[in-house]
């Protein structure tokens, strides 16, 4: 049962299909949520006593840094899948989601370097969860880099998903050696398992933004896969009656 | 089994050393380049004393990577790689094999330079049974991380900065353990703790990336 | 362990192909194939080469792939040996996908690919020497008779940069004399040969066929002597 759903996710009209329902929601959701926690963050959450309205920028610096490092293990999934049961989407989602999360890591940075400006005084500070970050970023650009060299479209997939394992594998050890050398550094702002310092008035705005991006981060990758869905399969019959369908004066040659 | 993977020793030995100067180029480099920073930041001795665990370091990182890029090269634009893949013995076995055997060459002669290169900057002599114990169990990891990234690369023309790319991020671990091996020597504290987890890595990598090199060199060969 | 195990298989098949083809007395109904594509695509770089394909080898049969340059003569080959994977269709052997068994088929296959696999630092005799311990371990006196059959008799020693192209390839065709396989899966085996090597090789490939051996290869070159169960593939027929 489960493993027949799991074969029709691989077959790529079914995806085009059942992507094109749940985008709408999930977009929606996607704005909703930002604008939402947005508002409620930067304007009615209340000024941290240490930090000011400075502080206001966690709401998006902090969901951008779980993006991605999420979008990473992401990467890695998809490769692992894609290695594991050769699932053609897997290698589609792989290369859709890795520019979308080095977007989110150059997020976290920047605000992370804005952030330090008045909490420490410099633009950069070698901390430790911003020189993993910055490490994440290289990591990202790598995957990226080696999936625009192949030019063989499946190798290039295959290729990528070795190095997103690989990557994967590195981060935790990358991580703990990056904090062993710098443990100047303050104690993680958010985390799920233990209940957090924040006041509800400050952390529920930033549950909703986290969300909210995780909505955004789907709605982005989904597009971009059902672009390159299109793209690959624009020989079948199916993407043919598409385009004839969405755009009916162009004729595909 | 022994007897092969000897003969794939003997292999590669003979073809490191019929060509020296794919031996000789990254121990030059590896000089050249811990003698730049003199050039660069001033030849206080005081100041060089400190940088030297760093700097030996990033040396010792790049020259292991340099020598890297051409490690499946010639065995993917000859056709040797295809023989490996279509042979009946495990691919993995063989990169092992293969990769370690370009370290204990090539490898070994950077640790043996090192303490040379390090005494030029300063380094006290007590420190260099630390430089040479941590660099004999860091540069077999640099060698296997590399690895992968030679067979994701080995079938594009121009590998070698893309190689440096996805591989220098992964090298980080080594790099922070093994300078802060050194610099704990320098100010007279226990390096073991360092020692320790770089040969961790070391097995650690040894233990799992013959799988990714092998799975990194089917998707080269098959483009 | 690899050194007693090497030895048996191909005496195993000798024996499983002879006994297949006299069972098949000739008639071509109840024979099985040893070597099947089925339903095979190459699509390389967004452009299909060619669409399934059908293929079936049978012991004893020579198949030569022809088409004009770049109809994927060398990717079907590449995909008969398992190097390549197809975009959709299936490599079997012995009625197993290749993927799913290449140990067991590596040691009953020789692959000479368009580059041979030989390193111009090594010797003939030393390229031999690990190519046999990699696939079939072979005494030293055996590589010795290999180079001898293709001619290069006084040449052990020189290293293969100093060769001719035309010798460099005859040291690749020296494993066809060396290891004891049954499918010989050669791209342009006759690239670079004199007349008197292309004579020697053409016969050595139509005595392994009568054997009972199975051959594919690629080649523009017309063949002058062909073994009984010689047949043509003609991959435009199947281009998209």
């Amino acid at each position: 049962m489960t493993w027949t759903l799991f074969h029709k996710l691989g077959s790529p009209k079914w995806f085009y299909e059942i992507s094109s329902r749940w985008l709408p929601g999930l977009a929606c959701a996607a704005v909703l949520l930002l604008v939402t926690g947005t508002v409620w963050g930067l304007v009615f959450a209340p000024e941290d006593y240490q930090q000011g309205n400075s502080f206001r920028i966690i709401y998006i610096h902090v969901p951008a840094a779980f993006l991605a490092q999420s979008g990473y293990i992401f990467l890695a999934v998809a490769g692992l899948i894609s290695l594991v049961w050769k699932m053609k989407l897997a290698d589609v989602a792989l290369q859709a989601a890795a520019p979308v999360g080095a977007w989110m890591t150059v997020l976290a940075l920047v605000t992370g370097s804005i952030w330090g400006k008045p909490t420490w005084g410099t633009w950069w500070v070698w901390d430790a969860r911003l020189t993993s970050m910055l490490i994440l970023l290289f990591l990202y650009f790598g995957v990226i880099a080696l999936g625009q060299a192949i030019t063989n479209r499946d190798s290039a997939a295959k290729a990528c998903s070795v190095l997103a394992l690989v990557g994967v594998v590195n981060i935790p050890i990358i991580k703990y050696s990056v904090e062993w050398w710098n443990t100047l550094h303050q104690p993680a702002t958010f985390t799920l398992t233990r209940k957090p310092a924040m006041p509800a008035e400050m952390w529920l705005p930033l549950l909703i933004m986290v969300v909210g991006f995780y909505c955004f981060f789907a709605v982005v990758v989904l597009m971009r896969m059902r672009l390159a869905v299109l793209q690959r399969e624009s020989r079948t019959a199916w993407v043919k009656a598409e385009i004839e369908r969405t755009m009916p004066k162009r004729t595909l040659r | 089994m022994t007897g092969f993977v000897r003969s794939l020793v003997l292999r590669e030995a003979r073809l490191l050393f019929r060509r020296p100067a794919e031996l000789v180029n990254p121990l030059i480099f590896f000089a050249l380049v811990v003698a730049l920073f003199p050039l660069a930041v001033g030849p206080q001795a005081e100041l060089l004393r400190e940088l030297s665990p760093g700097l030996i370091w990033v040396a010792a990182l790049l020259a292991v990577l340099l020598s890297l890029d051409g490690l499946f090269r010639s065995d993917y634009e000859d056709g040797s790689l295809e023989q490996w893949m279509l042979s009946p013995r495990p691919l993995a076995v063989l990169v092992l094999a293969k990769v370690l055997t370009h370290w204990v060459i090539s490898g070994l002669a950077l640790v043996l330079l090192s303490p040379v290169l390090a005494l030029m900057l300063g380094l006290p002599s007590q420190c260099l049974g630390t430089l040479i114990l941590s660099l004999l169990l860091g540069t077999p990891t640099l060698s296997l991380l590399g690895a992968i990234g030679a067979a994701l690369t080995v079938g594009l023309r121009r590998g070698g900065l893309l190689l440096a790319l996805l591989i220098l991020p992964l090298y980080i671990p080594v790099l922070i353990l093994g300078s802060g091996a050194l610099q704990a020597s320098l100010q007279g504290m226990s390096s073991s703790g360092q020692l320790l987890w770089l040969g961790s890595l070391a097995v650690l990598t040894l233990t799992l990336s013959p799988f990714a090199i092998s799975a990194g060199l089917r998707i080269s060969v098959g483009e | 362990m690899y050194n007693a195990a090497g030895k048996r298989p191909f005496t195993v098949f000798l024996i499983t192909a002879v006994s297949s083809s006299t069972l098949c007395n000739g008639g071509r109904a109840v024979t099985f194939p040893l070597l099947e594509a089925r339903a095979l695509t190459c699509e390389r770089d967004q452009r299909v080469l060619f669409e399934h394909l059908d293929l079936r080898v049978e012991a004893g049969e020579m198949v030569q792939v022809a088409g004009p340059n770049g109809s994927g003569k060398t990717s079907l080959l590449r995909l008969l040996a398992g190097l390549m994977s197809p975009t959709a269709g299936e490599v079997q052997w012995r009625g197993r996908a290749v993927t799913a068994q290449r140990h067991s088929m590596a040691r009953e296959l020789v692959w000479i690919g368009h580059r041979a696999g030989l390193k111009e630092l090594l010797s003939p005799e030393e390229n031999l020497a690990w190519w046999s311990a990699l696939h079939h371990p072979a005494a030293r006196r055996s590589i010795g008779e290999a180079l001898d059959a293709v001619g290069l008799r006084g040449f052990e020693d020189v290293p293969c940069y100093m060769l001719s192209a035309g010798q460099q390839r005859r040291v690749a065709l020296a494993r066809l004399y060396l290891a004891p396989s049954s499918l010989w899966l050669l791209d342009e085996p006759f690239t670079a040969l004199d007349r008197d090597a292309v004579e020697q090789l053409e016969a050595h490939l139509a005595i392994h066929c009568e054997r009972g051996g199975l051959v594919v290869f690629t080649t523009h070159h017309r063949l002058e002597k062909q073994p009984s169960r010689y047949r043509q593939l003609d991959l435009a027929a199947w281009a998209a």
